[in-house]
């Protein structure tokens, strides 16, 4: 089998050989791999980001009322002079930085306290009913963020919008003050509700991996447990409580349901309602402004934050080996302590669904009487009274194919991404070490700083316009799916890599011994052996795409309308009740699609998160 | 068998480090050779370069007559396309098939016809004792038994070259002196060329038909298990063979010859022998008495380890401590006075400079 090649020059021979290593290189799978990876994530997220930035610093077509001798395309800082200073500069951007901050961090402090409590209640004590705690604690996650925003209106609703009376005021017969109803208070309290999980899971994690025998070596060395908990439990935990801090900051910050609907009302506006206002009276320059401004600034909050604790781990998964955690002992408190947790959760969970509910069957908002109960909004006919003269939501056509849509994106979503994260995970684990690989791995990590409302921005920047081989995107459905994938990469990789870590080269290279080619290792090695990580992922995507918001706000069309989208434009339209209707079934779509993807091997919505 | 094992100058390096360092070896047909050396020394990836599952930085090997890699003219074929196959430290049994799946994956790669398949697995079964365990699952089993799948898996679809990469450092020690006979005995049915990597000089001594003893790289010494522990080629080797460990004592030349150890001197040949060298003198060619003996030196017994059929003295004089060994339970006490005589014959002598064999024993 040796190749006859004595006659030929040696020189020719040389490059011969050289050309035959590289062609070997390129075709290694994990090489391979990596390269479509990063074609993909250079499309996917740079491209888009260069037109972004490109745009601001151009004029645009729209300038032309501003600026009658602009040069359309031609270099210009007018964008930023205009939305950075002056007037302008303070109502567009620095009073909405500073709302969003606020939100940021008050709703970031009272997850970690929520969360880090309830996981440490879970974990770390003999607390009963431990169990029930856990599973409830990943409820509020699977419902939309600004469900608990409209719960929050229709109890605390006060005369300032529409003059019709909340629960509240029916129950104690005062007008809720302002600061109770709308702004600040309320986004960052139903904010910390929905994401408390996070700090719940990785804390829990990070709990159980902790040896307690680091902590009994602190104890017999006569440390208080205050010290101990101090010196030992948290600084272990530390890198836990980062990940979580870096995960709800950067999602707050980009988050547009709730505080559209509990700070518009009294322009209480955050730069995440500010870009949407912008986008749309068409200065796409402007929001994209505010979208560069808002993305470095979760992007150094999320560097300092890293630098200040000094680990660069916080990205890293904490796995969660079954030590034998050491328990605390609560004593007689422990059952208060139970009932508290349990009650909080239903409050959170079950209080929220049932105003829900109640709005939903009164045929008036604000009339309490057993008369005005009514399935109108629910299956009422087309009446122009109510809704616009829409029909009732499950008689609505509408409705259906928002539904479908909503179905169609999070499904084909969840897939794209759950592929994705077996081939990243592949080709960065493979080729661990390498320069491509962690090129890989970084690039996959960007679009976890960018907020949902900024990246939704970045994707109108890129697909407006025809660019090479892709056409303008703008108003399709494939354009929805691409960036809610594009999104969803970091989680995918993470979840990729950590499922293959799992799967050991050993396993691959045992196939490769045995004359496996790539389809086949892949068919029958790869995508089996990772197959919980492959449903767990896909479960988490689908349940986060379902009831994505932010992300999608400013891409939707009415063609391609989601039920998260539908509920906001009822909101706006005035139309609560029918968008508390819709609010109800994407919660059970949810719910169902959990149920169903769970009876799986491996759903959980833990290993999705890379746990 | 036929097939020859030719690795010419093979270098690999992962970064700057070179791990493993222009190796050149011929393997006989039907050779059991191991790779033998310290972790970290390259024989894994020298291993793991036969296979295919590495790519070299320079040379060629050669399977039979089969240029499987060269990178002078840039051939390197697929591991699957070598005619090997390979057990893996880990075992790497495939946790979601059953033992038969996992045995019949190559043979199903290779297209041959069901019941040729179901021949060929359970033929691999039986041969290593676990014919019942087909419809198990890999973590249904004990060590030993996976350790069995993972050595059936590769005798199932019959490949030219066997390697083994440390497949039992994975086991206790009982199972592991079965498993030696298991695989020496495997060995000789199928008749196939194997390379075993293995850091256990006892594995490799126990099992060979030859031994290459490798370090940070470079291969030290190929030779039979004999050559490699009566003649080690150079300092490192004579020092990892061999257990209770060589005892190598620094010494000086004399012109009468013989070697000045400080405290006593050797009569010994020492034509070509530089000024500073070292005697090397295994445990078992000392001869130990409880009286003096005419030519022999007087040490202090430091410690007695008798472990039943021998017992491991340590002997010391001045700053020398020397280790003997003794058959049967030594009936020296510690603290003693001994008398211990070396045996011209016996010793090799070392470069100290070089580390190189000078003068080696008859």
């Amino acid at each position: 089998m040796t190749i006859p090649i004595v006659f030929q020059q040696p020189r020719s021979l040389k490059m011969l050989a050289t050309f035959r290593r590289f062609i070997r290189w390129l075709t290694r799978v994990q090489v391979a791999l990596a390269l479509i990876m990063l074609v993909l994530m250079f499309y996917m997220i740079i491209i888009p980001l260069y037109r972004m930035v490109e745009t601001t610093v151009t004029w645009q077509a729209h300038d032309l009322t501003r600026v009658p001798d602009a040069v359309v395309g031609e270099l210009t800082i007018f964008h930023y002079v205009r939305m950075l200073t002056g007037v302008l500069g303070r109502i567009y951007m620095y009073t909405p930085l500073q709302h969003s901050m606020t939100i940021a961090i008050g709703a970031t402090l009272l997850s970690l306290l929520i969360g880090g409590s309830l996981a440490w209640l879970v974990v770390r004590t003999d607390m009963p009913g431990r169990k029930l705690v856990n599973q409830l604690a990943l409820i509020p996650y699977i419902m939309p963020s600004w469900t608990l925003a409209q719960a929050w209106l229709v109890l605390f609703k006060n005369r300032l919008s529409g003059g019709t009376p909340g629960v509240f005021e029916f129950l104690v017969g005062q007008n809720p003050p302002n600061w109770l109803s709308y702004g600040p208070v309320p986004i960052i309290i139903c904010s910390a509700l929905h994401y408390y999980t996070f700090f719940f899971l990785f804390v829990s994690a990070a709990l159980m991996s902790i040896d307690s025998n680091l902590e009994e070596a602190g104890e017999l060395m006569g440390a208080s447990r205050w010290r101990i908990l101090r010196k030992i439990t948290f600084p272990l935990v530390m890198p836990a409580i980062l990940s979580g801090f870096i995960m709800t900051f950067s999602k707050v910050m980009g988050t547009f349901g709730g505080p559209n609907i509990l700070g518009t009302p009294v322009r209480y506006y955050v730069v995440a309602t500010m870009i949407r206002g912008s986008m749309g009276v068409g200065d796409k320059a402007d929001g994209f402004v505010l979208a560069i401004v808002l993305i470095l600034f979760s992007v150094i909050t999320i560097s300092l934050n890293q630098r200040l604790v000094g680990t660069r781990k916080s990205y890293e998964t904490i796995g969660g080996r079954g030590f034998v955690a050491q328990v605390s002992k609560l004593g007689k408190k422990k059952y208060a302590l139970r009932n508290a947790a349990i009650i909080f959760q239903i409050l959170v969970i079950v209080l929220p669904l049932g105003l829900l509910i109640l709005s939903t069957v009164m045929l008036r908002d604000g009339n309490y009487s057993f008369s005005n109960l009514s399935l109108q909004h629910w299956i009422g006919a087309r009446n122009t009274i109510y809704n616009h003269g829409e029909p009732g939501v499950l008689r609505n056509p509408k409705i259906y194919k928002t539904a479908w849509n909503s179905i169609r994106l999070s499904l084909w979503t969840a897939f794209f991404t759950a592929l994705l994260g077996v081939l990243l995970g592949y080709a960065i684990v493979k080729g661990r070490g390498t320069r491509l690989s962690k090129l890989v791995e970084q690039l996959a990590y960007i679009p976890y700083v960018i907020p949902g409302i900024a990246f939704g921005a970045v994707y109108i920047a890129m697909f407006i316009k025809p660019l090479g081989p892709i056409p303008a995107l703008y108003g399709t459905f494939a354009l929805l799916v691409i960036v809610s994938v594009a999104k969803h990469i970091p989680y995918s990789s993470r979840s990729g890599v950590s499922a293959m870590m799992q799967v050991g080269r050993e396993l691959e290279e045992a196939g490769q011994i045995a004359g496996a080619n790539v389809w086949q290792r892949f068919r029958r090695l790869i995508f089996p052996l990772t197959s919980a990580g492959f449903v767990a992922g896909f479960l988490l995507t689908f349940i986060t795409t379902m009831r994505e918001l932010s992300l999608i706000i400013l891409l939707v069309t009415p063609q391609t309308q989601v039920l998260a989208s539908q509920t906001m434009f009822y909101i706006e339209n005035g139309d609560g009740q029918m968008a508390n209707v819709v609010i109800l079934i994407l919660i059970s779509i949810v719910a169902l699609g959990n149920f169903i993807i769970g009876r799986f091997r491996g759903g959980s919505l833990k290993k999705g998160l890379g746990m | 068998m036929d097939t020859t094992i030719t690795i010419e100058n093979l270098t690999k390096r992962f970064g700057k480090v070179v791990a493993v360092d222009n190796v050149s070896l011929t393997i006989e047909p039907g050779a059991f050779l191991t790779l033998l050396g310290p972790s970290g020394c390259g024989k894994t990836t020298l291993l793991r370069c036969v296979a295919g599952l590495a790519d070299p930085d320079a040379g060629e090997i050669y399977i039979g007559d089969k240029l499987v890699f060269s990178y002078e003219r840039g051939i390197s074929l697929p591991a699957g396309q070598r005619d090997l196959g390979l057990v893996f430290q880990n075992y790497a049994l495939w946790p979601h098939m059953t033992v038969y799946k996992n045995m019949a994956f190559a043979l199903e790669i290779q297209k041959l016809p069901k019941d040729e398949i179901d021949l060929l697995v359970k033929e691999a079964l039986v041969e290593v004792h676990m014919a019942e365990y087909e419809d198990r699952y890999p973590r249904e089993m004990s060590g030993g038994q996976q350790q069995r799948i993972a050595l059936a898996r590769m005798l199932a679809y019959r490949p030219k070259l066997f390697l083994m990469d440390e497949p039992l450092s994975n086991l206790d020690a009982r199972l592991r002196m079965d498993m030696r006979a298991e695989i020496k005995r495997l060995h000789r049915v199928a008749g196939a060329t194997t390379i075993y990597v293995t850091h256990d000089q006892v594995e490799a001594l126990t099992m060979s038909s030859s031994i290459a003893v490798m370090k940070e790289g470079v291969l030290q010494q190929v030779g039979t298990p004999d050559r490699i522990y009566h003649y080690p080629a150079n300092l490192f080797v004579a020092d990892f063979i061999g257990n209770p460990k060589v005892n190598l004592l620094d010494g000086v030349v004399n012109e009468n010859n013989s070697v000045d150890l400080g405290r006593f001197k050797i009569a010994m040949d020492t034509s070509n022998a530089s000024e500073k060298v070292v005697v090397a003198v295994r445990p078992e060619d000392i001869a130990i008495s409880a009286e003096p003996v005419q030519g022999a030196v007087e040490f202090t017994a430091y410690s007695i380890l008798p472990s039943g059929a021998d017992s491991t003295i340590m002997a010391r004089l001045g700053g020398t401590e020397i280790t003997v060994r003794e058959m049967g339970i030594s009936k020296i006490e510690m603290d003693d006075k001994i008398w211990l005589k070396f045996n011209p014959d016996t010793l090799n002598l070392y470069d100290k400079e070089s580390g190189k064999l000078i003068v080696s024993k008859n």
